[in-house]
């Protein structure tokens, strides 16, 4: 689904969301509340730069509009890999990012993100997956790597791991499959407002990613293992 | 340098806890004894670990109490899969509890381990949220780099979360590989062969000279242990000031590296006099060398 279409369908024709160099920004009024969107587009490579503008952009909100919700749509091939965003920090800039989304929920921002086309590993990470919760669509992409790099990376045959991807949602892409192990909430389906609506009502008050993989079945293991560190003699 | 020193690179996790912290101090939670391992590599038919790669815990510093993790770069780079990836939250969320002076994390890791790339993505995200729920608590959490493998990917990012980075002139500290750069966008782009190009690039000297980290030591245990004690009590609170203050220092260095300039041309432009010498300069002359010199070392 194209961005423009996702804000029509949320907000109306007269949205205000506006797309700068793959850059999303604006303000938009919902169900009476102005709400502030923050995304990027043409599956953007977030490098050093991408993260900085996007760390404005929250910390806009924080500074302008205290307690306004914040709507990341998240559309990205991951971190830009470039040797100069390597040299300047990419790291540092996108921790800055990530550091900044969770201020704003520390300020009492509700922020809540939703994958709306692709999402892959270091674009996701400090965006989407620090909101206090994320959803997608259900046509959405999410992965970190794609199988062949994959294959080359690990030395598993890319057979092997193409019939892994059918059933294991701890390793193939796939949104049901991140639904299945927590780090997506819901998908959002049919009336897109509606979802909206429903998703800000539901809004966890802390990170319960893990106890919903557990009681979706597609991560059974790590709730239990934080709860046995924390009981540990 | 210390004649007798030991090679923080070439130690094991468990030989780092074991020189690092308060001698027998280090108390271990889930310890290999009761075989926490991963269940999906063992599908895909590759070997396990009793640990998962990871050892978490309780110890003394100086005499003071911390929690530490420390990752094994042998075992699958120190990749981040989701028991990995719970030991850390386990540690951190107990810090948040128990309130220890300060929560160490011996760092080395490629990112999420790819074998169970879903789990360890969602995983460091939540080690991410955990990480800076502890340092909002004003509790310091200190990172230390010198590993073989670095400390990449993911757990690049969640490093540079921390109040507090030490790194030894062997470690490196990035986002990518340059393996992973050089597939991808060309030998032309990256050549992951050139060592000097990569350590230049994601080393310890350059990190520190770009100001991304707070100590730079030698590759040596009885160095990181001093600088760790230094760095008790570190905690620097992320408020709306420091988050803009770190914004305005990062648009600052994205406008004076304009151009796709090199790591010389940058520390020339960082205003590095000698900066031809860095390759070749020991970890005492790259200290001195700083713009703005932090706090060093006696």
């Amino acid at each position: 689904m194209k961005w423009q279409d996702v804000c029509e369908a949320l907000f109306g024709p007269d949205h205000g969301i506006v797309e700068q160099d793959e850059l999303l920004r604006g303000s938009a009024v919902f169900d009476g509340e102005p709400l502030d969107v923050l995304g990027t587009t043409h599956h953007a490579a977030i490098g050093y730069a991408m993260a900085l503008r996007q760390a404005r952009a929250v910390l806009d909100t924080v500074q302008r509009s205290p307690g306004r919700t914040l709507l990341l749509l998240v559309d990205t091939q991951g971190q830009r890999l470039r040797r100069h965003d390597e040299l300047l920090g990419i790291h540092r800039a996108m921790a800055h990012l990530g550091c900044t989304v969770d201020l704003a929920r520390r300020r009492g921002h509700r922020v809540l993100g939703l994958v709306y086309d692709q999402a892959l590993s270091g674009g996701f990470i400090t965006s989407g997956l620090l909101a206090d919760a994320c959803h997608a669509l259900p046509e959405a992409e999410i992965r970190v790597m794609r199988l062949p790099a994959m294959a080359r990376v690990t030395k598993l045959p890319q057979e092997l791991l193409e019939q892994l991807s059918v059933a294991n949602p701890v390793f193939a892409p796939g949104v049901e499959n991140y639904v299945a192990m927590g780090g997506v909430a819901s998908l959002w389906r049919g009336d897109l407002a509606e979802a909206l609506r429903r998703s800000l009502a539901q809004l966890p008050a802390e990170d319960r990613r893990m106890l919903d993989g557990v009681a979706r079945g597609g991560r059974k293991l790590a709730a239990a293992t934080v709860q046995r560190v924390l009981d540990a003699a | 340098m210390n004649p007798r020193r030991i090679s923080y690179a070439e130690c094991s996790a468990r030989e780092r806890l074991a020189r690092l912290l308060d001698e027998g101090s280090f108390h271990e939670w889930l310890p290999p004894a009761e075989r926490v391992t991963s269940p999906h590599l063992a599908q895909l038919g590759v070997p396990t670990s009793f640990d998962d790669g990871v050892a978490v815990g309780r110890a003394g510093l100086d005499g003071r109490e911390v929690f530490v993790a420390a990752q094994e770069g042998a075992f699958m780079g120190g990749g981040v899969g989701e028991v990995h990836g719970a030991k850390l939250v386990g540690l951190l969320r107990r810090a948040l509890r128990d309130r220890p002076d300060a929560v160490l994390l011996l760092a080395e890791s490629g990112g999420v381990r790819l074998h169970e790339a879903n789990a360890g993505l969602i995983a460091v995200s939540e080690v991410m949220r955990a990480l800076l729920d502890v340092r909002a608590a004003g509790i310091p959490v200190i990172v230390l780099i010198g590993g073989a493998n670095g400390c990449f990917g993911g757990m690049g990012i969640v490093a540079a979360c921390a109040d507090h980075i030490v790194i030894s002139d062997l470690g490196r500290h990035a986002m990518s590989g340059p393996e992973v750069i050089e597939a991808s966008s060309g030998v032309e782009e990256f050549d992951s062969r050139d060592r000097g190009l990569v350590w230049r690039t994601t080393g310890g000297k350059h990190r520190y000279l770009l100001g991304d980290c707070d100590q730079l030591v030698e590759d040596d245990v009885a160095a990181f242990r001093a600088a760790a004690i230094r760095a008790l009590g570190s905690s620097r609170p992320l408020t709306l000031q420091a988050l803009e203050a770190e914004h305005a220092l990062l648009a600052a260095r994205l406008a004076l590296a304009q151009g796709e300039v090199d790591a010389l041309a940058l520390w020339r432009r960082l205003g590095i006099t000698g900066a031809e010498q860095v390759p070749d300069a020991r970890v005492p002359q790259i200290r001195a060398m700083r713009p703005n010199p932090q706090e060093q070392p006696a």
